[in-house]
């Protein structure tokens, strides 16, 4: 069904929206609910020179093997099982990658300011630290009260784009997240000045119980493009749905080893469609039996 | 109290731990990976219960539930602590954390961004600085080293100072450093705190078998005797049940090389 508010977009569509040389926030955390199917499709695409913003895990390590990363702002890349993320590993090692290194608290402001329209909002978060040293475009703010107190002015991330990954959308761009941790998705698709979702499943348009509804994290008129794609969000965790692919988590780290991995790893899972890619993978079948890591 | 004979450096690492909360109060006790949240896990179940503790991911439980899979175990949930709420109670200072950090200078200041080359190309990139420069300027935090040497504890500061510490001159005018609050690290060879004149790090205890000329050989920067400085603690038989039924699946067993027993055979 068509209304004039249908959002819904292939991964290609909301591709061709990112163009080279923009900001792109990229919702999750380490292996958690990472938008992967649209990832993939931006490693399918001629797309570069990306400033990356994100709380960082295999998708950043992608990224940065298929060469489009040219800034990277984050707190850290991991998939914590496997705590070292190779590839994001071999681009740091190679002076490859301008940086914005952030205590994951002042990432979190500077999406907050971003969304708020602030330039920046002041934080003790980096004081004392290297983060100043390495970052001399980061600038002290005294407190106009009588305390006095020098903090650190965090800038606003914005974001051209956001990429986020959901268990439910409508096709109006209203989303669910019914993980038990909404994590900091919300803050993405405010700092951002679109924002796209894949998600599990869809709907033509919610009529949600309060209790469902509850689980609504930011307003669709935040959300420019929604894309179904069951199981987008593997490898990594996703909430209720699916846990994270140990099987290919490792796989994809041993390609890093290996001479030629990442190009044999694109052909395997990266050079075909999202169909499949579930299909390699087990199917959705397979991928939505995954069990949630018990830590 | 019987203590035990039979029980692992790790096991002794973990009682060791679980003194940094004791007297906490009513804190957030977040022991990351194995040793140090067993560590929270028995200071909760012992001496210190009113600490609140998380099922290391997204509640707040009133009971530590056991590493790994549970079987049939059902955690107790008393509330909810999000990774937003969490830094909620890191700005706030309600937190006592202990992890793992790549390298520690003598100011207390640790690493776990890249070690070694240039900031722009290290030689080795780590994870990032996280949620390390946050927890120093805010609330208490103890260091876990699994593998205490030259190469943690450095000559110099650490390659990438990501937790802040005890070092005046990286504060300017104006800055607030005062709840910079460094308990304890405890390390496969000793047990080391703040205590010294300007915070200077102290040998707290020696690990049954170490003498502090091998901490001190081990480690990169001068280091002082407390006035009590005495033997770490073997664990009580009754904190080795209790050690044991949180960690069914042994994996503390893998955080130290070849899992010793806690007394080292004599050299």
């Amino acid at each position: 069904m068509n209304t004039p508010l249908n959002k819904q977009m292939s991964t290609a569509d909301v591709v061709a929206r990112i163009k080279s040389g923009m900001t792109v926030g990229i919702g999750g955390w380490g292996p958690r609910r990472k938008p992967m199917a649209l990832v993939r499709e931006l490693l399918r695409s001629n797309v570069k020179d990306l400033t990356i913003v994100a709380y960082g895990g295999p998708e950043v390590g992608m990224l940065c093997a298929a060469g489009k990363v040219k800034k990277l702002i984050y707190g850290f890349v991991t998939m914590d099982a496997i705590p070292l993320e190779p590839y994001y590993r071999k681009s740091r090692e190679a002076g490859a990658l301008e940086l914005l290194e952030l205590d994951e608290g002042m990432f979190e402001w500077g999406l907050r300011a971003a969304g708020m329209r602030l330039p920046f909002l002041p934080t003790r978060c980096g004081l004392g630290t290297d983060i100043i040293k390495h970052n001399p475009s980061l600038k002290m703010i005294q407190s106009p009260y009588a305390d006095g107190e020098v903090l650190l002015a965090m800038p606003a991330l914005n974001l051209d784009v956001a990429l986020l990954h959901v268990d439910v959308a409508d096709k109006l761009g209203n989303t669910l997240n019914t993980g038990n941790d909404p994590l900091f998705d919300h803050l993405f698709a405010r700092a951002a000045e679109a924002c796209y979702v894949c998600t599990e499943k869809l709907e033509d348009k919610f009529a949600l119980t309060a209790d469902e509804a509850r689980f609504n994290y930011f307003e669709r008129y935040l959300v420019k493009g929604v894309v179904h794609a069951p199981g987008g969000g593997h490898p990594t965790y996703c909430g209720k749905n699916y846990g994270w692919d140990m099987d290919h988590l490792k796989k994809y780290n041993t390609s890093a080893a290996e001479e030629g991995g990442w190009e044999k790893y694109c052909d395997e899972f990266i050079r075909c469609t999202e169909e499949e890619y579930l299909a390699k993978n087990g199917g959705i079948e397979r991928i939505s039996k995954l069990r949630t890591p018990i830590f | 109290m019987t203590q035990a004979t039979d029980c692992t450096l790790a096991e002794l690492m973990i009682v060791a731990c679980s003194e940094a909360w004791r007297g906490d109060g009513e804190i957030l006790a977040s022991g990351i990976t194995t040793v140090p949240r067993l560590g929270a896990s028995l200071a909760k179940l012992t001496h210190s219960p009113e600490l609140l503790m998380t099922d290391s991911e997204t509640f707040l439980v009133s009971e530590p539930v056991p590493l790994g899979p549970r079987g049939d175990y059902v955690a107790k949930f008393e509330g909810y602590m999000s990774f937003d709420r969490v830094f909620e109670c890191v700005w706030g200072g309600k937190r006592h954390a202990m992890i793992g950090p790549t390298q520690i200078d003598r100011f207390g200041q640790s690493n776990l961004s890249c070690i070694g080359g240039d900031y722009a190309k290290p030689k080795s990139a780590v994870l990032g600085v996280r949620g390390l420069p946050g927890n120093n300027i805010n609330h208490a935090n103890s260091y876990f080293v699994p593998n205490h040497g030259p190469r943690v504890f450095v000559a110099n500061e650490v390659d990438m100072v990501s937790g802040p510490g005890y070092n005046p001159a990286r504060f300017g005018p104006g800055m607030k450093n005062d709840f910079i609050d460094l308990r304890v690290i405890v390390t496969d060879l000793c047990v080391l705190d703040f205590k010294g004149p300007e915070h200077a790090i102290r040998v707290k205890s020696l690990h049954p078998g170490v003498s502090f000329e091998q901490v001190q050989a081990a480690t990169g920067f001068p280091l002082l005797k407390a006035d009590d400085m005495g033997e770490t603690p073997m664990p009580t038989a009754a904190q080795l049940e209790i050690i044991r039924r949180l960690d069914p699946h042994n994996m503390r067993g893998m955080v130290i090389k070849n899992n010793p027993p806690a007394i080292r055979p004599a050299a």
